[in-house]
């Protein structure tokens, strides 16, 4: 059955708007709807000009991560029985607004690249697998549920007023090659971590982990990486 | 909108798993750009979830070749069995290399790569289901994605992310492609400021990925509106076998979100409304795990007869309550959690409303082993031009694909592919690429902007999803094909009249939805008019007025071209025959 939803959404086009503004649309979507259809009712059929980013529609491309209702979250995840039925949009903060809830996503693929997310093994590995174990894979298979969508970055307080600080999502892909026992990298992303703009930046405030639509415990992750700091390891 | 150049000596059109193995084939060798309408990882290989084939015979008995004669019959017969060989040769290879490159595999208790049964893999020629599928957990798709950015990342690729290509340009500024005019470049509508790019190059690999989203209940993502063959079909590429489209049998009821396969592969079972594992009665051998074809037809056969679950008796359940919760949690952590999200039920506790789900599309840019374009049944190319993974058809998937070979296809033939293209920038020349070139792409986005119809772009998506859905899927008559040609056909006469609401230059997602209608309406029509002309049921297209394979006429495969006045002909080329001499698909 359809039921109204009233979106508020934050707008913004720097081409012709001096400064951001509010806008409200209703919209009759069914409560098992995700909020992305909401989004799509108003841009298919209200507002054509309305700029959001969406792919795969189920939580695993990282495309439409958003505030909704004052949380990060992912568009496509959060159902409307979820959210009620006044609902206010706004871009992720923290990142460049480039139209309505289009951010610039080029700073936090820049923190991404810093940690050199990729896995640094110079030996020869043969012509068959390198062996790992289960529990040497188990180790850091949290980490690698993460889909960039920037979620825990922009949620985090200490990001916000500072750019230079390398952010939970950064350090989430440090983790996930720092913990795996085929990994030789490690001594260098750590040299990248060890600073204040690294891991000691972290104020352990749990926004990230609170706004990881994968559930990954992203707090406890940064706290490895400081434990395998002060190990020296 | 301003016209900016660039000069490489390739391109990449897409950055899923296919261009990003391509690109990492090529970098080092030839100045490369990648150019994607998304960021590389938002794309839909991401959402693969079950896992890639190769005979590692990790945990039993295997080899490629078995593989290789299930890929064949699961293909119905279809499939160039010398490209099928090639594959299933090259996935033990495919597989160890993208665990050198940092995959995270599940492991075995020895350390090695794990792996699980899948529909269609079996034991020496058919005799019971193998465990060839390698995987993690299940999101493998999502793994490669990941793996493969990392490596292009380690060695500097060049990305040109939120750029949508929308023409070709070929040497002489001819208007379609052919033998004697290669490539010399392609063109790119940039969305964070509404300019056109040309991109000057001897080569480009397209790896644009599939179509789904012509059909209403689909597991495709939203941008999955087959821009690549889209364009290459206004340019003269013919479309090879456009009828056969994979309907997945687990799509989430309604939404079409795709429940893998590894859920059956686990040991998740099929029931109708009366609780009947019903497979037993289709596939007395392999029952839950025959092939995707034979699944949903199983699956549409039930609720044809009555015995669809719910009041609507218009799905089955996919039955994993019999798991232990364990084996849930660490093999099928993702799709357990859909079902959660989106249903709103315990997996562990509750039977999953399922449905089939348009899925992949077999069909599409003809292609050698080599990646390189083909023309006609003769083997013509089109220098310079290359596809792989979805939106090329090689043909390694036939008539239907078997599960986990189209993460296996993208990793070995973009690896090929790149591979064919660096040799050839290292010795073609770079045909001149006057800037006129980028003015066809220019009026068509200039004529969508600035037009003052009547028609809605998501208005017009949603008749011809529905018509889709309704006449040109799972079962398929002539009556319904020709209705599903004729409405395209009518869709395409509105097309012109669609009014972009948004005028601005930004970020324009009203004229990019408008662009990608465009290129579904085209590929729809050539399904349409494939499909009604094959008069044979074989693999995913079932024809109930023809219901029966035809191998006296039918072995070959339907090549669908655009006229210069605009009609859909067919042509036919001979399948590549094999070892492997067609019989009756039993299972």
């Amino acid at each position: 059955m359809a039921i109204p939803v009233e979106l508020r959404i934050k707008r913004y086009d720097p081409e012709r708007d001096p400064v951001p503004h509010w806008e409200t649309y209703e919209v009759e979507v069914e409560e098992s709807d995700r909020v992305l259809d909401a989004l799509h009712e108003v841009r298919w059929h209200q507002d054509g000009s309305l700029a959001f980013r969406r792919s795969c529609a189920h939580g695993v491309c990282g495309s439409d991560a958003m505030v909704i209702n004052g949380e990060n979250r992912l568009a496509c995840v959060l159902l409307i029985r979820d959210v009620g039925r006044s609902i206010t949009v706004e871009p992720l903060r923290g990142l460049r607004v480039l139209k309505d809830l289009v951010v610039d996503m080029e700073p936090f693929f820049e923190q991404y690249k810093a940690v050199k997310p990729w896995l640094v093994n110079a030996d020869d590995p043969g012509d068959r697998e390198r062996l790992q174990s289960p529990e040497e894979r188990a180790r850091y298979d949290d980490t690698t549920k993460c889909i960039l969508c920037a979620a825990c970055t922009t949620s985090c307080p200490v990001f916000w007023p500072n750019e230079s600080y390398v952010g939970p999502a950064a350090i989430v892909n440090a983790h996930r090659f720092l913990f795996d026992s085929r990994d030789e990298g490690g001594a260098d992303r750590l040299e990248v971590l060890d600073r204040r703009s690294g891991v000691w930046g972290c104020r352990t405030a749990f926004n990230c982990t609170d706004a990881c639509p994968r559930g990954i415990k992203v707090t406890s992750a940064i706290e490895e990486v400081k434990r395998a700091l002060l190990r020296g390891d | 909108m301003e016209l900016h150049r660039h000069s490489y000596d390739a391109g990449i059109v897409g950055a899923g798993g296919a261009g990003l193995r391509a690109a990492i084939e090529v970098a080092g060798k030839c100045r490369t750009a990648v150019l994607t309408k998304l960021y590389p990882t938002r794309s839909h290989t991401g959402a693969a979830q079950g896992g890639m084939c190769a005979a590692l015979a990790n945990v039993e008995e295997d080899s490629w070749e078995w593989h290789a004669f299930d890929t064949v019959k699961g293909g119905d017969y279809l499939v160039d069995q010398t490209a099928a060989q090639t594959m299933c040769r090259e996935a033990v290879d495919a597989v160890i290399e993208l665990e050198h490159l940092g995959l995270p595999f599940n492991r075995t208790p020895e350390g090695r790569i794990d792996q699980r049964r899948f529909g269609g893999h079996t034991r020496n020629h058919g005799e019971a289901p193998v465990r060839r599928a390698c995987f993690a957990a299940d999101r493998t798709g999502h793994m490669i994605l990941q793996t493969l950015y990392q490596q292009c990342v380690a060695r500097d690729v060049q990305f040109f992310s939120e750029f949508q290509v929308l023409d070709v340009a070929f040497a002489g500024g001819a208007a379609a492609a052919g033998p004697d005019t290669p490539l010399a470049g392609v063109v790119a509508y940039e969305l964070a400021t509404g300019d056109l790019h040309l991109f000057e190059c001897k080569a480009a690999l397209f790896a644009t990925g599939g179509f789904g989203k012509m059909f209403k209940v689909s597991s495709n993502a939203h941008t999955l509106t087959g821009d690549g063959p889209g364009l290459l079909f206004r340019r003269g590429v013919p479309m090879e076998d456009m009828e056969f489209f994979q309907f997945h049998p687990t799509g989430i009821y309604k939404l079409g979100i795709l429940l893998s396969e590894a859920a059956r592969g686990e040991g998740g079972i099929l029931r109708n409304a009366e609780g009947e594992r019903f497979m037993e009665r289709y596939a007395p051998t392999v029952k839950d795990l025959a092939p995707r074809d034979m699944v949903s037809r199983a699956i549409l056969t039930e609720i044809r007869e009555g015995r669809g679950c719910g009041q609507t008796r218009d799905f089955v359940h996919l039955d994993l309550t019999h798991l232990p919760a364990e084996q849930i949690d660490a093999k099928l952590p993702d799709i357990t959690d859909f079902v959660r999200t989106y249903l709103g039920i315990e997996p562990k506790t509750d039977r999953i409303p399922i449905q089939p789900t348009a899925h992949y599309a077999m069909g599409g840019i003809p292609t050698n082993v080599s990646a390189e374009v083909v023309l006609d049944g003769a083997g013509t190319g089109a220098p310079g031009l290359y596809a792989a993974g979805e939106c090329a058809c090689v043909s390694v998937h036939g008539a239907n694909r078997l599960g986990t070979n189209s993460l296996l296809d993208i990793v070995v033939f973009g690896r090929r592919g790149g591979s064919a293209m660096a040799d050839f920038v290292a010795s073609a020349d770079q045909p001149a690429l006057p800037d006129e070139a980028a003015e066809p792409a220019r009026a068509l986005v200039e004529e969508l902007r600035s037009g003052k119809g009547e028609e809605n772009v998501a208005d017009l998506r949603d008749e011809l999803q529905a018509e889709m859905t309704d006449k040109a899927s799972v079962f398929r008559t002539e009556e319904t094909l020709t209705a599903a040609r004729d409405t395209v056909a009518d869709l395409r006469r509105r097309y012109p009249s669609v009014s972009v609401r948004d005028k601005g230059r930004r970020y324009n997602y009203d004229l990019t939805e408008a662009l990608e209608l465009g290129f579904l309406l085209d590929l729809a029509e050539a399904l349409a008019v494939s499909a009604l002309a094959r008069t044979e049921s074989r693999g995913a297209h079932f024809r109930d007025d023809h219901p029966l394979r035809d191998d006296a006429n039918w072995m070959r495969h339907s090549l669908a071209r655009r006229t210069a006045d605009g009609a859909v002909v067919l042509d036919y080329k001979p399948v590549e025959e094999g070892p492997y001499l067609p019989m009756e698909r039993k299972y």
